[in-house]
């Protein structure tokens, strides 16, 4: 029996990457974390996904042994985060959420710093960092103080820097946060070649795009706890793909709405303060259709006027909304690039 | 589970701790070179200290500027550099704040290697500063009548005591809550070691009840190393005063920080 434990134990360390379990943070009488509870298997991308202060970034700290738990356990390459932290951080890669690159050094001075603290030879270091920059497409600007550089090549800076020791799991803490679109899309390809080459990568994002794009399964985490765990696509077929909305006449009515609403669908609906919405995702394998004619006839039957009663087709948005109540944040449209973003700060 | 690639292979603890020292003192001098505007702060005060302690007291202390500069400039070398230890607490502290050294704390390096390489960076913009303290008191007509072996030794002295100073300002740095609230350590630690020594005006001249401290005040003995190392006067106990303060500032703060930051980070 004991035996038995053991190897799945082993087993468990060698199958996923990372492993948190009842993480909890608290912050004086915040709770940043709530009991965290992921698993990222090995050469994967996992994603990390909620709105702004949900507890993702101290997810992250965590497990790159930046911060001590106050409950629960983590493993990066099955070494325990709090025991053997000198262990995990021989294995990760981490980039921030906040640029960590000198702005005062060139982009050269910044990884040969970082190769040199890891026990590069001198030469040894010349040469990955020449390697990376090239990789990178930073060899023209490598002489350039970082000062110089746009948001998006600080980032592929910063990723390249985190990259030299060839870390085995890769810690990215919104990534492209702040990015125009195409910057954007060479983060991505950059994150797909990595994960190509066995590296796992857990990133966190507000974007569900990103998500959606990059990783093979996600966790949606909402005032520091899980919301929703599966693949993108999973997701989303879990809230169905349709939305049902019901705009009550009387807005004093909305709690009677949301309580026939949440029977039919036998999902918490949402409500939107603004304007009075109750909107909620129909379940996959429930007809939208029923659940639209159930609310509609208990709203005749209890004499609740709406203005406005339909089914549509929800988006990633919806998805979103529906897991942590949240609206997620919208990408940075393209001409704004958030490159003054970064500059001005 | 099998081991990464190895970067290379490992020497011996105290080795590595001091190369990742070096490597991050490394960075605070690149800093430097790639920012002039750090080397006008850096010269901006030991000028103005200089020139202004010179002319404001010069006359009024000793009825002539040219025998003040004498006087005071080994003084104002001591004092600028106890200044420039603002400089490792207000720079150490933003340091604690920002990406770069989440990044290094996520390296496999030693823990203390950030904070001894941002002390030995400080000390090689102290003597920076304590190049230009003497730089602009020759021009002003400061004459060192020692010779170099001696001029060297109360630099060497000057620099050892910044050195520990520097550590109790990192010790402040790491502290406070933020770079602003670095005022209380200027008040508490900086303002009565310079003010309240011997460096401006002869403990003589002073009032009894201030005489008590500026005797004992590092500074003060520093400060006398100094000048008579550089004037070829007598030291009498003032060089071994000013090296038991620093070994004594240097045992009891560099762990203490080293062990504070340990905890913090």
């Amino acid at each position: 029996m004991s035996a038995r434990a053991a190897t799945v134990g082993v087993m468990n360390s060698t199958t996923y990457a990372i492993r948190a379990e009842g993480l909890v943070k608290r912050y004086g009488s915040t709770t940043a974390l709530d009991g965290v509870d992921l698993a990222v298997r090995q050469g994967t991308v996992f994603g990390l996904l909620g709105p702004n202060g949900a507890g993702k970034t101290t997810v992250v700290r965590v497990l790159a042994t930046l911060l001590r738990p106050d409950g629960g356990t983590a493993h990066v390459g099955g070494f325990d985060v709090a025991r053997r932290p000198e262990k995990v951080r021989e294995l990760i890669g981490l980039t921030g959420q906040f640029s960590a690159v000198d702005e005062d050094l060139t982009g050269h001075e910044n990884l040969m710093i970082v190769a040199r603290l890891l026990g590069l030879s001198r030469p040894d270091a010349r040469g990955r960092v020449r390697e990376l920059l090239t990789r990178f497409g930073l060899a023209e600007a490598a002489r350039r103080t970082v000062k110089t550089y746009s948001g998006g090549m600080r980032r592929r800076l910063d990723l390249a820097a985190s990259l030299i020791g060839r870390p085995r799991m890769l810690f990215l803490d919104e990534p492209t946060t702040g990015l125009d679109p195409r910057a954007r899309g060479d983060v991505w390809d950059l994150v797909r070649d990595m994960v190509a080459g066995g590296t796992s990568v857990l990133l966190t994002t507000q974007y569900l795009e990103e998500a959606d794009r990059l990783a093979d399964e996600v966790v949606v985490i909402d005032h520091g706890r899980v919301v929703a765990t599966g693949t993108p696509d999973g997701l989303k077929a879990k809230v169905g793909g349709q939305t049902l909305d019901v705009r009550p006449a009387d807005r004093t009515a909305a709690g009677a709405v949301a309580a026939i609403v949440a029977e039919a669908a036998g999902t918490a609906p949402v409500r939107d303060g603004a304007d009075g919405v109750v909107s909620v995702p129909v379940e996959a394998g429930r007809s939208g259709t029923e659940v639209l004619t159930a609310v509609a006839r208990r709203l005749d039957a209890e004499g609740i006027a709406v203005n406005e009663l339909g089914l549509r087709l929800a988006g990633l948005d919806e998805t979103f909304l529906s897991l942590t109540g949240t609206p997620p944040v919208a990408p940075v449209p393209a001409g704004r690039g958030g490159e003054d973003d970064r500059k001005s700060r | 589970m099998t081991a990464p690639e190895p970067a290379a292979r490992r020497p011996a603890a105290p080795v590595r701790v001091a190369r990742e020292g070096l490597t991050l003192a490394w960075r605070s001098i690149l800093k430097i070179r790639h920012s002039p505007d750090q080397l006008l702060d850096l010269s901006l005060m030991p000028i103005t200290f200089v020139v202004l302690f010179t002319f404001l007291f010069g006359n009024a202390v000793s009825g002539d500027w040219h025998a003040y500069l004498q006087f005071v400039l080994p003084g104002v070398a001591v004092q600028a550099l106890v200044f420039a230890s603002m400089n490792t607490a207000i720079g150490f502290n933003s340091d604690l704040r920002s990406g770069v050294f989440d990044r290094l704390r996520s390296l496999p390096i030693s823990r203390a290697a950030p904070l001894i390489g941002r002390v030995l960076g400080d000390v090689v913009r102290n003597v920076v500063s304590l190049a230009m303290v003497f730089a602009v008191g020759a021009v002003l007509g400061f004459r060192a009548h020692a010779g170099l072996l001696a001029i060297l030794a109360a630099c060497g002295l000057i620099l050892a005591f910044s050195l520990s100073m520097c550590w109790m300002a990192a010790l402040a740095g790491l502290l406070a809550r933020s770079p602003e609230s670095m005022g209380g350590f200027v008040f508490i630690t900086v303002v009565p070691l310079t003010f309240g020594s011997n460096v401006f005006v002869p403990t003589e001249k002073l009032p009894g009840w201030l005489q008590a401290w500026v005797k004992i005040n590092p500074v003060s003995r520093l400060s006398e190393a100094a000048r008579a190392l550089m004037t070829r006067m007598p030291v009498g106990g003032s060089v071994r005063d000013s090296l038991l303060w620093t070994a004594a500032i240097l045992a009891v703060f560099a762990p203490l920080a080293i062990m504070v930051y340990r905890r913090k980070a």
